[in-house]
């Protein structure tokens, strides 16, 4: 089991998304006295009457002036079993740029419901993006519950609700939780209500602790994008040459046959090796060095792979985009895509489509694609590129998209998803 | 397994995972910037640093040089140790010292006599006429609300500035270091440790730290609730009674305004037990700078400082 878990909380405005992060930072007694204090004072200045306990992560002046969350803050919080990391993305402004960078990283989603709302057009979007970048669990926190009167009836509501929507996106029974909370009161975050005796399953926090994370893709085929070439030219180490990455899938022993794209040239690992010593095996998010038996010529960007299972290398693919710039995109724009350690100009070549989380359907050939929408488009590379779809290799299948101009971050980018993950959406025919 | 030993395990292996993120960090600068450097005060975190950076290199050296803004008030103990690990790892080390600009006019001591804040000016000149590009340092999300909306590459302007608005979305473990010429970027391996997760490091790694981390006999006075050493920077004043305490100090500063907490703990594992004991946060309990006001730490970011 991993001890740590990476999650994303989203929802909407006033759901009290800071109120609950914040009750989770309180109850696992992640908060310390002088924090404590700090909010107490500021509490009071603001007329109130008891600790507002989502001052505790509402990190920017500007922030705290509004009463909102602009941006992705990321906050820390253990129990003895599991460290937890979770990025807090803000529900209204610019939403699925901060759902999708939350998200890029997170083991399980926590979705925010006002319980006298319900389930609202902007959970459905929340959950599509998370189910778009594989977000392998959901937990619905049906939150105010108090303001309900707890009420059994209204909760499965909304529970139902929620769980139909979530398996239309493809999420599998058991991979989806609702629990009833009051973020406020504290009710099932990390201590079980007294209030809500008709509720049976675990409190947020059990929930947190205990939920099994996907399993490393120990089937999945060895990927390492090269970041650097070790030389040391030492007297120590005359000779020494080692191929620094972090494994982005699969494992690695010594003796595997690999194949270094995208020059296609094939080698067998002779070490594995870390400032600790060598391993007999590595996996998945591991920093190592690898060392080849043969001589070759490999420099950063390249890729290490599984000689016998290896990426396709190409120069044109199509991709998901979400759109996370205020410049709009346009067919035939010119721009560079990062993917491993490679940057390689590229041409978007066809806008084949807009996914309308609106109504959670697709629209085809959209001219431009704007802030926070998510399309499907034809990308060209001016080189040529080891890439692995991103349901089946999320590391090697994603990619940013950056402005050449100035640098800024456009999109980010799944090769090979056509919104297929979506289930209950028709796909265009001809995409 | 005990529920002990499970826990045990669970710690290993988010250390794990954090210093394996800590890696591909320092490796991504080494292959993308032309002339980064790391921040070096001898503290606790750019003590960690370097040792992730040693090793991400290994066997080879580490491809930086270290940058150290003096304050001039420092405390003996960490410049004795600054300079027996850049002595001991072979490293270049380049000081920008604060004392200077105050001495030839540029910076003025401020009425406190607090010079965290004149940190800033050297450091954007050191970072200008050197050309670093990339600048390592210790922060951690953890440490104040401001910083948990820190990104692990942050861009910085011409003039050094930090615009919360301006910064990148930043996916997976792809990050965008494009900056155009007389920008820099921060870069900061370890925004995802925990104070625990720092000391718990420290001791699996057995890493060297300065002495005045731990517990020993100190004269200190207190002022603003806080126990500040004697030293040239002004203390203690006529009204200030001067103890004889055991103290250690959680984060270590400028020597004027750096406070030292009173504590027994001699060993990295008694230091731990503390800290997991501890209901004040190390900047709460030990900068004064930090308490300056609700937006201390946001205004002096953008301003430039670390």
């Amino acid at each position: 089991m991993s001890s740590l878990l990476r999650l994303a909380t989203a929802g909407s405005v006033d759901d009290g998304k800071s109120t609950l992060v914040g009750r989770l930072l309180y109850d696992t007694k992640s908060v310390l006295a002088d924090q404590l204090d700090a909010i107490e004072r500021a509490s009071v200045d603001k007329g109130m009457t008891t600790p507002d306990l989502s001052l505790l992560v509402d990190g920017l002046r500007s922030e705290r002036e509004q009463g909102i969350t602009i941006d992705v803050a990321y906050r820390y919080f253990a129990t003895p079993n599991r460290s937890f990391v979770l990025a807090d993305t803000p529900g209204h402004v610019q939403y699925t740029r901060n759902t999708v960078t939350g998200a890029s990283t997170a083991q399980l989603g926590v979705l925010l419901v006002d319980a006298r709302n319900g389930v609202v057009e902007q959970t459905r979007r929340h959950a599509a993006v998370l189910a778009m970048l594989g977000v392998p669990r959901l937990v619905l926190a049906v939150n105010k519950v108090d303001l309900i009167d707890y009420d059994e009836a209204a909760f499965t509501v909304i529970a139902k609700e929620f769980a139909a929507h979530a398996t239309s996106l493809g999420y599998a029974e058991g991979t989806v939780l609702a629990v009833p909370v009051s973020a406020l009161q504290g009710d099932n975050v990390a201590t079980k209500s007294e209030n809500t005796p008709w509720y049976s399953g675990p409190t947020l926090l059990e929930h947190l602790e205990e939920v099994p994370v996907a399993p490393d893709p120990h089937e999945a085929p060895f990927r390492m994008p090269v970041q650097y070439v070790i030389r040391p030219r030492t007297s120590e180490y005359p000779d020494y040459r080692g191929y620094a990455g972090q494994i982005a899938a699969g494992t690695v022993r010594p003796g595997d046959e690999v194949v270094v794209l995208p020059q296609g040239l094939k080698s067998t690992v002779q070490s594995v090796d870390t400032a600790d010593g060598s391993l007999d095996e590595a996996g998945t998010g591991k920093s190592i060095t690898v060392v080849l038996s043969d001589n070759l010529d490999i420099t950063r960007g390249d890729v290490i792979a599984a000689a016998d299972n290896a990426p396709k290398v190409t120069d044109e693919f199509t991709a998901a985009l979400c759109w996370l710039s205020s410049k709009q995109l346009e067919p035939g724009a010119r721009v560079l895509v990062k993917q491993g350690t490679r940057t390689v100009q590229a041409m978007v070549e066809e806008l084949n489509a807009r996914f309308d989380e609106q109504t959670l359907s697709i629209v085809d050939a959209p001219e431009k694609l704007e802030l926070n929408e998510i399309g499907n488009v034809s990308l060209r590379l001016a080189e040529q590129l080891p890439v692995d779809d991103y349901t089946v290799s999320p590391r090697t299948g994603a990619f940013i998209v950056i402005d050449p101009k100035d640098g800024d971050t456009l999109a980010a980018g799944l090769v090979g998803h056509r919104f297929s993950q979506l289930k209950g959406v028709t796909e265009p025919e001809d995409a | 397994m005990t529920t002990l030993e499970a826990a045990a395990d669970a710690a290993r292996d988010n250390l794990a995972a954090l210093e394996s993120e800590a890696i591909h960090i320092f490796r991504e600068v080494a292959g993308e910037f032309d002339r980064p450097v790391i921040l070096f005060s001898g503290g606790k975190d750019s003590t960690l640093l370097l040792h992730l950076a040693i090793k991400a290199f290994w066997p080879a050296p580490v491809p930086f040089p270290l940058l150290h803004v003096d304050t001039g008030h420092n405390f003996d103990e960490v410049i004795a140790f600054r300079d027996h690990v850049v002595e001991k790892y072979g490293l270049r080390l380049v000081v920008a010292s604060v004392q200077d600009y105050i001495d030839d006019g540029r910076l003025a001591e401020r009425a406190d006599g607090t010079r965290n804040p004149l940190q800033t000016q050297p450091l954007l000149d050191a970072i200008a006429d050197n050309k670093f590009d990339a600048v390592f340092g210790g922060g951690r999300r953890d440490e104040e609300r401001a910083r948990a909306k820190e990104r692990i590459f942050s861009l910085r302007s011409a003039f050094g500035q930090w615009d919360p608005r301006r910064q990148r979305p930043e996916l997976w473990n792809l990050y965008n270091g494009r900056h155009r010429p007389g920008e820099h970027v921060r870069v900061f391996p370890l925004s995802n440790f925990t104070e625990a997760d720092v000391w718990n490091y420290i001791a699996r790694e057995q890493v060297e730290l300065p002495s005045i981390y731990y517990a020993h006999k100190r004269k200190v006075y207190s002022r603003d609730g806080m126990w500040l050493t004697e030293g040239p920077w002004g203390g203690p004043r006529d009204d200030e009674e001067v103890h004889e305490l055991m103290v250690r100090y959680r984060t270590v500063g400028d020597g004027s305004c750096t406070g030292a907490v009173e504590s027994t703990a001699s060993t990295v594992d008694e230091v731990i037990a503390e800290v997991q004991a501890s209901r004040l946060t190390e900047r709460g309990a030990t900068r004064a700078d930090d308490r300056m006001s609700e937006a201390a730490m946001e205004d002096r970011k953008r301003e430039g400082y670390f």
